[in-house]
């Protein structure tokens, strides 16, 4: 209703007009007050962390707190990254999460196309085995997944951490959907020419699936790397942590430099919130169409 | 298969033959009947080794003695069962998830409601608003528990102190028996509302415009469109949320991991903790498998429970 006032609604009469246009800018203020301080007050956590993290040292403790120091300083940043695990960490996550967003993109295009495109036998329950597998909780198997881990020797490695995380029926559930509702007839043209089946995946129905295909490879990078339960069970070598694993088992050894511990969890939080800001629109919309459509 | 209901309606094209429902796959497919299997074959393989097999496996664990530790392996029949069943701390811990989903269930579907309602009227701070209330959802559950563990410190966070300086004692938070899961869950509300959010503000935004106008000329006011309109056509994304919130609040157990280890007194400790605390700190894969079987029948009813309900109230 608000911006109705600022798009020029076409055919309202003008006593309507009138009406809203009061309306607007009684509540509208009152409306737009409530919303900055919600907004302002669900900063605060990360606000604060940001304040804890340029104080001296020495200062973070001094009741009652203060969100302001004469004395910012970086020092904590400077203390945290020159040991340097943050970065090894970082680099970790970077590697695990690429592998798992690949692999997961690759394995469950292919499997939707061929759960869209193909009828083979038994292809009925096989997707409803795939299905069903949405409703199992992978938290529940990780003790056998670690103990099969054992077996094949990737414990503490970048294999061991990604692999099992490529498991994603919903993707294929999702994508599936979408693929169907892709006319078929534009495959027409290239069945045509002569393209397999590849080929038409490749140069036909890829290039239709973009936005879906965006979302479902954010939202696996997203998940890859903040998940926490299982890295954490695979990976007992600090060498080889995770970000979140890393900054939730090592950190709490350095003790209580709350300065420090900030701007740890700072920078921990700066690669994603940057991924945020650069696909904010692809994300925006690929939980709106994983919601509409799912 | 079972998709197929929701998939567009097979389109009537000139000269081709009309089609049964069965026949959403394409008529003009290559006869051959092995292609297709080759396309899901790599899903599969990650989905027997990873998924399938992990299950299958570790029902048969449930009737061993097998240790991490190593050591002889034998056959116990139903003793892990017998255990698990009559455990004391398993229903503590199966109630402490409960009581957390009962808890953070309608606080995050109704904040999200809230929150959305409040973007979609100030269109101005659209950006802004979107940008404060879903970005706590990025970030790694560690960085959201260092922050809110800081922020909860009872002699020297920010919360105390600042309840300090109008001369308010302040709780205890995490450090109490009594307060420590509202802490959690209001903690789990800021980090991840964001997405409930994100799903209420598509739907409101798809609601044509044309509706509210046709309203407001009829004299609604702003409150009786948001509760003659807008909340009526967003039952089903209400459904859908709290189905998805229901499901992902049962599974709770990082974040709680990292805040409170599960304590004071185990007051926090979730089923999945117990599990991880048979498993990985106890040793013992048997009895631990067993409690992630219980569990696990538990949330697959639960779910089969809420998609029925969630499917009657659409049809």
């Amino acid at each position: 209703m608000v911006t109705s006032t600022s798009r020029p609604a076409a055919p309202a009469t003008a006593p309507a007009r009138l009406l809203r246009r009061r309306r607007v800018t009684v509540g509208s203020a009152a409306l737009y007050t409530v919303a900055a301080l919600a907004a302002l007050l669900w900063l605060v956590p990360l606000l604060w962390a940001f304040a804890t993290s340029v104080k001296p040292e020495g200062e973070t403790t001094v009741m009652p707190p203060a969100w302001l120091t004469p004395n910012a300083t970086f020092e904590a940043y400077a203390q945290v990254l020159g040991r340097g695990d943050i970065i090894r960490w970082t680099m970790n996550s970077l590697i695990t999460t690429t592998i798992v967003t690949a692999l997961t993109l690759v394995v469950c295009v292919l499997a939707a196309y061929g759960f869209s495109r193909f009828d083979f036998r038994g292809r009925g329950w096989l997707f409803a085995l795939v299905i069903g597998g949405i409703l199992i909780p992978p938290q529940v198997l990780i003790v056998p997944q670690f103990v099969l881990m054992t077996q094949l020797g990737l414990v503490d490695t970048y294999w061991g951490v990604a692999l099992p995380q490529v498991v994603a029926p919903v993707f294929v559930f999702i994508l599936k959907r979408f693929f169907d509702a892709i006319p078929r007839d534009y495959e027409d043209a290239a069945k045509m020419d002569g393209a397999g089946p590849l080929l038409v995946l490749w140069s036909v129905i890829l290039p239709l699936s973009r936005p879906i295909l965006t979302a479902v490879g954010i939202f696996t990078f997203i998940g890859a790397w903040n998940n926490f339960l299982w890295p954490f069970i695979v990976v007992n070598d600090p060498e080889m942590m995770t970000l979140p694993v890393g900054l939730g088992t090592v950190l709490g050894q350095y003790g209580i430099q709350y300065a420090q511990v900030m701007a740890s969890a700072v920078l921990g939080a700066l690669p994603l919130l940057v991924v945020y800001l650069l696909f904010q629109r692809h994300i925006v919309t690929g939980v709106a169409g994983a919601g509409i459509k799912g | 298969m079972t998709s197929q209901t929701s998939a567009p309606a097979p389109r009537t094209s000139p000269g081709a033959p009309p089609r049964a429902d069965r026949d959403l796959v394409d008529v003009r497919r290559r006869p051959t009947t092995w292609t297709g299997l080759w396309f899901v074959l790599p899903f599969l393989a990650f989905y027997l080794l990873f998924l399938l097999w992990p299950a299958v496996v570790g029902l048969g664990y449930t009737f061993t003695d097998r240790s991490l530790a190593g050591g002889p392996l034998s056959f116990v029949g139903p003793d892990n069962w017998q255990e698990s069943l009559t455990d004391r701390a398993l229903y503590d811990s199966l109630w402490n998830t409960l009581w957390f989903t009962i808890l953070s269930v309608p606080l995050m579907v109704l904040l999200a409601l809230g929150l959305a309602l409040l973007t979609d009227h100030a269109r101005r701070l659209g950006w802004f608003l979107r940008l404060s209330f879903f970005a706590p959802f990025v970030l790694p559950v560690a960085v959201m528990t260092l922050i809110w563990n800081w922020m909860y410190n009872p002699s020297l966070g920010l919360f105390n102190g600042t309840l300090a300086r109008f001369g308010v004692q302040g709780p205890e938070w995490l450090f109490s028996e009594d307060t420590a899961m509202f802490s959690v869950v209001i903690a789990t509300a800021w980090w991840q509302v964001g997405f409930n959010y994100l799903l209420y503000l598509a739907a409101m935004q798809s609601i044509p415009k044309d509706v509210y106008e046709a309203a407001a000329i009829d004299g609604a006011g702003a409150w009786q469109r948001v509760g003659r309109i807008t909340l009526p056509l967003l039952a089903r994304t209400t459904a859908l949320i709290t189905v998805l919130q229901l499901i992902g609040s049962l599974r709770v157990f990082e974040q709680i991991y990292l805040m409170t280890m599960g304590g004071p007194n185990f007051a926090t400790r979730t089923v999945i903790q117990y599990i991880y605390d048979s498993g990985f700190v106890g040793l013992r894969v048997g009895l631990a498998s067993s409690m992630a079987y219980i569990f696990m029948v538990l949330i697959i009813a639960a779910s089969i429970a809420q998609f029925r309900l969630f499917s009657r109230k659409e049809a």
